[in-house]
């Protein structure tokens, strides 16, 4: 395979090994000593529509598809069906992993999902990984909602029987079709007790309200099934606001707070924290720096504006401080403000380690242990300790990763 | 100081990389317009296998003299080095880190001995 350069070069490249490229990671796992611990990655990806072929065996609607596969021997690239975004991640080639990671290989035998998975998480250290998809990120902007429940149902049929059945140290937060209210409570129902499901995640760059009162009763149903409910950011350069925006930094760096910043107002100004006081609620992959943010804005505000948050019985920052929040990506050009910033949101029992791996900005459980401010136990809380409480995970007191 | 070798010289052409080990240390040696160039192969960032990622050109912003913007193009003689892992980028020339020149790759001193290509590992 010929990676274009920046000039007249090409550079060759014949093979992508995974443990080669993350080997300064195996030697941090070692030099840390993360053979000690558990480590739980809650928002990791894979690529499905590199198994889509097999995904659609698994859809219900005939038509839907048929017009899905139609589409994916048009376009071989391209599901069609999916909405496929305007988005730079790999930088130009940058990342070399984006455009070579279609010629690892895999062990034999083995579902190539699981093969490239744990082989990642060996390498970073890391016993069970909470895996999400990666293009159905932008499903929840699919502009037919049938199809959003349709591939759904099919990716999670898929996922609890070809990958979690097999693999326990891969578990999800299943995709919700959030944009069909009763489906999405139906979604709960059939899968929310199968082998591996450790919650349902909401997918937030979509145009839907949280507090609309027909999700009441899967928040209900959640809560009564103690399953916590994750909104996993993301970008849509097709908003009007961020089409204002001239570069991909831009976007991301934005889009991927923004929808989170949203539905975590609705979520709290609207009170649903009093109303599902059981429910458990985290906030995945916008990074930190957006909470205090967020907990200065709002109580500020609602010092003055109560009446407008009339079920609310202390400050906002205090129902954030209640929730749970995903580390990655990790501001880390500030200390201070970092530090700053693990007091505000309680990091010691509210912060969960991600990794994001395999995408462009993932953190190694180094930045959170390499922390001056960070210790031992805190540190151990935030990269496993505190998600295991969370998700009821139980290794059996066993390292489950192979750290070299 | 010791000598570790890299490559023979007619074996390591002009727009190429080796990575070279010593005392548990990586060294990535790039060979560019004629000269060798060395750092450490540890991005000061996670970590990660800097001087293994491809090698482009810094990307320019082309401005008129009334300032405005006219499109972007590759430096003509700025080239970087990138770690894979995250994207960061490193003048070839310097080690520096071209978002912030403050943090840089550890270098080395590279020699040729006859036909041979050494990296100064002290």
């Amino acid at each position: 395979m010929d990676l274009p350069l920046s000039d007249f070069r090409r550079m060759a490249v014949e093979e992508f090994d995974t443990t080669k490229l993350l080997a300064h990671a195996v030697a941090q796992a070692r030099e840390r000593g993360y053979q000690k611990f558990p480590i739980v990655d809650v928002d990791s990806h894979h690529y499905e529509s590199e198994a889509i072929d097999e995904i659609l065996e698994y859809m219900d609607d005939p038509v839907l598809q048929q017009l899905a596969r139609s589409a994916r021997q048009a376009s071989a690239k391209s599901v069609g069906m999916l909405p496929a975004g305007v988005g730079y991640q790999d930088m130009g080639g940058r990342v070399t992993r984006y455009p070579l990671r279609g010629l690892e290989k895999g062990e034999k035998g083995v579902h190539r999902d699981i093969s490239l998975t744990r082989r990642w998480m060996d390498a970073i250290g890391i016993d069970i990984a909470i895996m999400f998809p990666t293009p159905m990120l932008q499903l929840g902007l699919h502009p037919q909602v049938e199809v959003e429940v349709a591939l759904a149902r099919a990716y999670n049929r898929w996922l609890c029987e070809k990958v979690l059945a097999d693999e326990p140290r891969i578990r999800s937060m299943l995709y919700l079709p959030f944009n069909d209210a009763e489906a999405s409570f139906q979604i709960v129902q059939e899968f929310g007790r199968k082998k591996g499901v450790v919650g349902f995640m909401v997918t937030s760059a979509r145009y839907r309200p949280v507090h609309h009162n027909s999700y009441m009763k899967t928040y209900a149903l959640l809560e009564e099934m103690n399953l916590p409910l994750a909104f996993h950011a993301g970008y849509n350069w097709n908003d009007q606001t961020t089409g204002m925006l001239n570069r991909f930094i831009s976007v991301h760096a934005l889009g991927f707070v923004f929808y989170n910043m949203v539905h975590l107002a609705n979520w709290i100004i609207n009170g649903l924290p009093e109303r599902f006081p059981k429910l458990k609620v985290a906030w995945v992959e916008s990074g930190l720096a957006w909470v205090p943010f967020m907990m200065q804005r709002f109580d500020n505000e609602y010092m003055m504006r109560s009446s407008e948050a009339p079920a609310l019985k202390k400050l906002p920052s205090d129902y954030m401080r209640d929730m749970f929040f995903s580390s990655q990506p990790m501001e880390m050009t500030d200390m201070g403000a970092l530090e700053t910033t693990f007091r505000m949101i309680k990091a010691e029992t509210q912060l969960l380690y991600s990794s994001d791996y395999p995408h462009w900005d993932f953190d190694l459980p180094s930045t959170i242990y390499d922390l001056p401010f960070l210790d031992e136990k805190a540190k151990r809380n935030i990269l496993g300790g505190n998600a295991m409480r969370l998700f009821g995970l139980d290794l059996g007191g066993q390292k489950l990763a192979r750290v070299a | 100081m010791p000598e570790v070798f890299v490559a023979k010289a007619a074996q390591f052409p002009d727009g190429e990389r080796r990575i070279v080990a010593y005392d548990g240390r990586e060294i990535g040696v790039f060979h560019w317009k004629g000269k060798f160039y060395a750092y450490e192969n540890l991005c000061v960032h996670q970590g990660g296998p800097a001087c293994e990622g491809i090698m482009m050109h810094k990307v320019e912003d082309v401005l008129a003299p009334d300032r405005t913007w006219q499109g972007q193009k590759f430096s003509s003689d700025e080239i970087h080095f990138v770690c894979p892992w995250h994207g960061y980028e490193y003048d070839l020339k310097t080690g520096e880190c071209a978002a912030d020149r403050k943090l840089k790759l550890k270098s080395f001193d590279v020699v040729r001995r006859g036909e041979d290509v050494y990296v100064i590992a002290g």
